[in-house]
């Protein structure tokens, strides 16, 4: 979900990450508020045509969305047998606004744009010795590494196929954290070497005068 | 200029590099040597990345022991795996990385990242993700995010070791084209052809500095 921008040109994509953001986090506020089947049908409707005006892509839309779509169905069927029908299927259209809202922004924006406003929002947090520079550069570089790891941690289950071994869950971890840690070793060589320098950030209680 | 004097170096027990004494001013030099030799912990030293047990490196006047961060802004280094020094996930963002740590106004850093981005034939990947480049592709952008930095010298230790040969004559090409002088840690002789100067290390030592053809002959004794 995370580092799947789709470069482009709509007017969702020139929209100010904050912005959208902003959407983001009061219409999932507002979503919990109303309760009605043809309210949430209509943001559907009007979530496609988002969609749409995004010329995203379906198939990486779809290939995003599959997982949570599986998660989807025990919920509905919950409620079926436990309450009825007819609030399942409005938590179901619920829950599915709310994901393709976030695609929809996580598709639409630079990580990095993102990270920029999360970092302006955590600049109070300066007072309480939290570096936001640091922690949004740190959060970059999750997103960076998180399609590497995944590609990592699938060479050592093929290779692991390969040689006949049974699927293990310390047979995977021990070789992906060696690999993570040697990683994060040259990475922070790199960092170094690139001339990176945070400027130190002194909570409020430890500063002077 | 950059001046190695006396350098000894170990790693625990184990003494990696013994009494290296070199002054670099040439456009091209290539460094040399069998896996183990030294070369990566040599190319360390050149920007401050590692510094000495004994013995001083000077460039252009300034020692990496005391203006590390000096030395560094005119030593741009590039590393053998572009996957682990690719810091952000958008190919425009990571070059932009090193001018943003210099808190250059936007418009610059954007002007900048232009002219890199077209001088190495990366335009068409601005808005990428880094993790879907080829291989060397990711590695001409670890290099534009050094040469946006306009160093005085660029490090580059076995840059196309894990490349295929397809993406490696790439990345040779421009490396060839790269103004600055530029030091170049290679296990392939080939690449080296037309450098001024070759250094050839063996367990730690210089044991072959020169023109390309007698650097050649001495290496291939040692490999041998
Ligand atoms: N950080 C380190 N800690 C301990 N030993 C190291 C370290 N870095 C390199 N070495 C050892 O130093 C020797 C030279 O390494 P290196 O300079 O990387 O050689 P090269 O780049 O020529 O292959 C090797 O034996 C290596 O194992
Ligand atoms: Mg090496």
């Amino acid at each position: 979900m995370l580092s799947l921008y789709v470069p482009g040109g709509s007017f969702i994509h020139r929209a100010p990450a904050a912005v959208k953001l902003l959407i983001l986090l009061i219409g999932s506020a507002a979503l919990f508020m109303v309760s009605s089947i043809p309210v949430h049908a209509a943001e559907l409707v009007l979530i496609a045509g988002l969609f749409h005006a995004a010329r995203l892509p379906w198939r990486d839309t779809v290939r995003q969305l599959r997982t949570a779509m599986i998660l989807l169905i025990p919920i509905f069927l919950f409620h079926v047998f436990i309450t009825d029908w007819v609030l399942g299927l409005e938590t179901v259209l619920r829950i599915l606004v709310l994901l393709l809202l976030a695609v929809l922004v996580t598709l639409t924006t630079k990580p990095t744009e993102m990270i920029d406003v999360l970092e302006a929002a955590a600049r109070p947090l300066r007072h309480v010795g939290v570096n936001p520079s640091k922690a949004s550069m740190m959060l970059s570089m999750v997103i960076r590494f998180i399609p590497m790891m995944m590609r990592e941690a699938q060479e050592i289950l093929e290779a692991q196929r390969a040689r006949g071994l049974d699927r293990n869950a310390i047979a995977l971890l021990m070789p992906l954290l060696i690999k993570t840690l040697k990683m994060a070793d040259d990475l922070s060589e790199a960092i170094e070497a690139r001339g990176y320098d945070p400027e130190p950030v002194v909570p409020v209680w430890r500063k002077k005068g | 200029m950059i001046q190695v004097s006396n350098v000894n170096h170990r790693f625990g027990e184990r003494a990696v590099l013994t009494g290296i004494n070199l002054s670099i001013r040439e456009r091209r030099v290539g460094v040399i040597g069998a896996n183990g030799s030294g070369k990566s912990t040599f190319a360390r030293l050149l920007n401050g990345l590692l510094i000495p047990d004994n013995g001083t490196v000077i460039v252009d006047g300034l020692d990496t022991r005391e203006d590390v961060k000096a030395v560094r802004r005119r030593v741009g280094f590039v590393f053998q795996n572009p996957d682990n020094q690719i810091v952000f996930p958008v190919v425009e963002e990571d070059i932009a990385f090193g001018l943003k740590n210099l808190k250059l106004p936007k418009h610059e850093i954007a002007q900048k990242v232009d002219t890199v981005l077209a001088k190495y034939g990366l335009t068409h990947l601005r808005d990428q993700a880094a993790h879907l480049l080829s291989g060397g592709e990711k590695q001409l952008l670890a290099i534009s995010a050094v040469l946006v930095m306009e160093p005085r010298y660029v490090v580059l230790d076995e840059p196309m070791t894990l490349l295929d040969l397809r993406n490696k004559k790439l990345v040779l090409d421009t490396i060839h084209t790269i103004e600055q002088p530029v030091i170049l840690i290679t296990h392939d002789l080939d690449h080296l052809q037309d450098f001024e100067r070759v250094i050839v290390f063996d367990e730690g030592r210089v044991v072959a500095d020169g023109p390309p053809r007698e650097a050649t002959r001495r290496y291939t004794q040692a490999m041998a």
